[in-house]
């Protein structure tokens, strides 16, 4: 019988470094903001994707760090035609939301902006990457203070268990003004049924 | 009309998020959608917006606007002859 892969594949963003799998693989200056940051990532995984030039902060993050985890997660094993994605985060498009805001303020200067307008809903983010990928699973984002490992798991093992898809891309993506943080794993049949909350909740912190 | 180029192409760099791209790189009668700039449906909105608020041009006619949106040349030509600012 073949052995099943235990290794925990995961990716976390913040304080302008990337960690993928335990290894710390990008680390900047503290002081560089969001904008040049997510450029300089991008340009690292020669993501060749213009349509991300387009997006805010929330779906820029999400995206990068799904490329991070999924390039290195199908390195070793086939990628399905299909995953799912959970998402979560505490300050849901809020970011965007102010800068939507901004643009309505004045009632002498009223110019909505159509293409912050878009980005005004946290879900937005995991579109993004369905777009990018063609993923047509299902998907959910849900907003709450903290990261809520448990209720992530067992919403991913429903979605394995049920047979909806045998790939989770699960996490936590969140922006407010300059601070951000994502963290996102892979669930799966070879993981799902042999790692902890607590595992989970020691990586994300 | 050359500068009013450059600040339109400055423009639309900055208001419709294309960082990858310089005012070099678009060319006056480059398409600006489908295969030139790539430009989609909310940046055609964007457009519309810009023209309103930096020109004081308001354009509600969809077959004038394909037209208008065609290049770099035919906008700038249009904000020549319509602009109030």
């Amino acid at each position: 019988m073949k052995k099943k892969q235990n290794i925990f594949h995961y990716c976390k963003i913040q304080n302008n470094s990337v960690l993928l799998n335990d290894k710390i693989i990008v680390s900047e200056d503290k002081s560089i903001l969001f904008s040049e940051f997510s450029k300089m990532l991008y340009h690292q995984i020669k993501l060749n994707y213009p349509k991300f030039f387009k997006m805010d902060d929330l779906s820029k993050l999400a995206l990068i760090t799904s490329e991070y985890l999924l390039t290195d997660y199908f390195k070793k094993t086939k990628k399905p035609n299909d995953i799912s994605i959970i998402l979560s985060n505490k300050s849901s498009s809020l970011k965007t939301d102010k800068q939507f805001q901004k643009t309505i303020d004045n009632k002498d200067s009223y110019f909505p902006s159509p293409s912050l307008f878009v980005y005004t809903l946290p879900n937005i983010s995991i579109g993004e990457i369905c777009i990018k990928h063609k993923f047509m699973g299902e998907n959910i984002f849900f907003i709450s203070e903290n990261f809520n490992s448990k209720l992530i798991n067992e919403y991913a093992s429903s979605i394995i268990k049920n047979k909806k898809n045998s790939i989770v891309l699960c996490g936590w993506v969140d922006f407010n003004e300059e601070n951000f943080k994502a963290f996102m794993y892979i669930a799966s049949n070879n993981y799902i049924y042999n790692i902890t909350t607590n595992k989970i909740d020691k990586l994300f912190k | 009309m050359k500068e009013l180029k450059l600040e339109v192409k400055s423009k639309i760099i900055e208001e419709l998020n294309l960082g990858h791209l310089n005012v070099q790189d678009i060319h006056d009668n480059d398409p600006l959608f489908k295969e030139g700039l790539g430009l989609d449906s909310i940046d055609a909105l964007e457009l519309i917006v810009m023209l309103d608020k930096d020109y004081g041009i308001k354009l509600n006619d969809p077959t004038e606007a394909k037209k208008v949106f065609e290049s770099i040349e035919s906008l700038c030509s249009y904000i020549n002859m319509n602009r109030l600012r």
